[in-house]
């Protein structure tokens, strides 16, 4: 899956890079005034990035999962918070793709996306419910044309910035809590009051506030497909990959520091081993591990594609649950590696070395979706679904 | 018979809020309430009440998207079963 074998790859590889370039520039300013990456967003949308996903027929590139995860990996080792956004914007949009397809008002709206460079934000996460996706407590309401929706969503990433936001609710007043929708309104069919100030320890520029929202809009933008179906089929899968590879380029920035500081080190005093060699091996390892589960999830992920039966299988959802996993727990052991081998140098902000972003915005990756919530469900799934004991298959 | 007894095992293990009478055979259980909690019990129950086991390529939403498609899926097992 080299993204540089041919002319479209590389000149997508070309594009991100020159974003990157700028991210890394304020990721730090970013980071600490916990700001929007306004600088890098304006990139994204100079490049014509934040439309790469969509079909060629209605404007778009035709772009895979697998060239999106290399940006997000290419941007995750510059500006995690910039890379995040990316992220769940893709995310958004493939929910879009995936399920949005055959209806003519979203058909129109992913050629917005692409005319204007729309950035799209999610609302699943609502007050008393946490991070269970799965289940809402607001309802969509359709009366005549329109559906209204209020929601006490507590985290929005970037939502004052987006251009839309794609929100999960319960189908209409009486559905079950699991009997879900999604929609799309657009910034002039909502209004977004600010509930709670995203102040963390990491992912700062992603500026996840909370709101209570209140929107209003035709009844036709609520996608066609259950949302269980969406999440199943699209969205799970998808946010697994592309934040795997936003947390894999973090933890690639933290080990090529470390390895900078490691051949310094080797240069002032050549012929005996540099302190935090060993470490750097051991992080090298590591490292590999977390890109062969992803690039294992984006591969079996692109097989799945094309058969729904596979996507919605207990089998495919433990591989991308175990991705989540994997990778969210393997990069914090990986940069505790790398903070080893620089010591103050990298415990200071403002050195080259530095690894306090990337340690702080590296622990959300357990936390975005419980860990627990998510072993949950996995040990749920394996009492009935059996181990897989190939190699290859 | 059988779709008594999967009626009796949905409403002892499939955790859904909704009364199981009120429910057509080919009414969709997702949009009722059976989640991926409640359809692992479920065909826990099933296997245990029938004697047959799962294979994974049945393991998806499709075999649990309504009373109908359980009981077909079982019986599928079944004379598997007893074909062996
Ligand atoms: C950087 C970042 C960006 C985000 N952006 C968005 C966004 O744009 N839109 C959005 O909607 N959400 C967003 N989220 C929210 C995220 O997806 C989760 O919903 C949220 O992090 C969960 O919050 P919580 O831990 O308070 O809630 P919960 O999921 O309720 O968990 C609280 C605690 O209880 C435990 N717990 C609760 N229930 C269970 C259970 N059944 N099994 C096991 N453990 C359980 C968990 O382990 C956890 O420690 C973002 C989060 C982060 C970190």
């Amino acid at each position: 899956m080299d993204l540089t074998l041919n002319a479209s790859g590389a000149d997508l590889l070309e594009r991100a890079r020159r974003v990157a370039a700028i991210a890394e520039k304020h990721a730090d300013h970013v980071d600490a005034e916990g700001r929007f990456p306004r600088e890098a967003v304006d990139a994204l949308v100079s490049e014509r990035l934040l439309s790469i996903q969509v079909p060629a027929e209605l404007g778009g590139e035709d772009t895979g999962l697998p060239q999106i995860a290399e940006i997000c990996t290419v941007l995750g080792q510059a500006c995690a918070a910039a890379a995040m956004v990316f992220a769940m914007h893709h995310i958004k949009l493939s929910s879009l793709v995936s399920h949005g397809i055959d209806s003519a008002w979203h058909r129109s709206f992913m050629r917005q996306v692409v005319v204007d460079q729309l950035l799209l934000a999610s609302a699943t996460t609502e007050g008393g419910i946490g991070g269970n996706l799965r289940n809402s407590i607001c309802a969509v309401s359709v009366e005549g044309d329109d559906c209204r929706l209020e929601k006490d969503a507590t985290v929005i990433s970037y939502g004052h910035y987006a251009d839309a936001i794609l929100i999960t609710s319960r189908a209409h007043a009486e559905a079950a809590s699991t009997d879900q929708v999604m929609t799309v309104f657009t910034r002039d069919q909502y209004t977004l009051e600010r509930t709670h100030v995203w102040d963390t320890l990491g992912m700062r520029g992603t500026c996840s506030d909370g709101y209570l929202f209140k929107g209003q809009a035709p009844k036709e933008q609520i996608l066609p497909k259950p949302f269980a179906e969406i999440a199943a089929q699209s969205m799970l899968a998808t946010s697994h990959l592309l934040w795997g590879a936003v947390w894999y380029g973090i933890a690639v920035n933290a080990v090529t520091r470390a390895q900078a500081f490691v051949r310094a080190a080797a240069r002032k005093s050549p012929g005996a081993p540099p302190p935090g060699a060993l470490h750097l091996a051991e992080a090298s390892s590591l490292l590999q591990l977390v890109k062969s589960s992803v690039v294992a999830g984006l591969e079996r992920n692109e097989a799945a594609k094309a058969d729904p039966e596979l996507l919605s299988s207990m089998g495919f959802a433990v591989a991308m649950n175990n991705v989540k996993i994997g990778v969210s727990q393997t990069i914090l052991t990986i940069i505790n590696h790398a903070l080893q081998i620089t010591g103050i140098m990298g415990y200071k902000n403002g050195t080259p070395f530095s690894l306090g972003r990337h340690l702080r915005d590296a622990h959300s990756a357990q936390l975005m979706i419980s860990n627990d919530r998510i072993l949950a469900n996995t040990s749920n799934l394996l009492l009935v679904h059996k181990q897989d004991t190939s190699l290859l298959g | 018979m059988m779709n008594k007894q999967v009626r009796q095992l949905l409403a002892q293990y499939g955790s859904l809020p909704a009364a199981l009478e009120d429910l057509g055979n080919d009414a969709d259980l997702y949009a009722a309430g059976l989640s991926s909690h409640g359809s692992v019990q479920l065909m826990l129950a099933l296997e245990d009440t029938f004697d047959v086991e799962f294979p994974d390529n049945l393991l998806n939403r499709k075999t649990f998207a309504s009373i109908s498609a359980i009981e077909a899926a079982v019986n599928g097992l079944v004379g598997e079963r007893d074909a062996a």
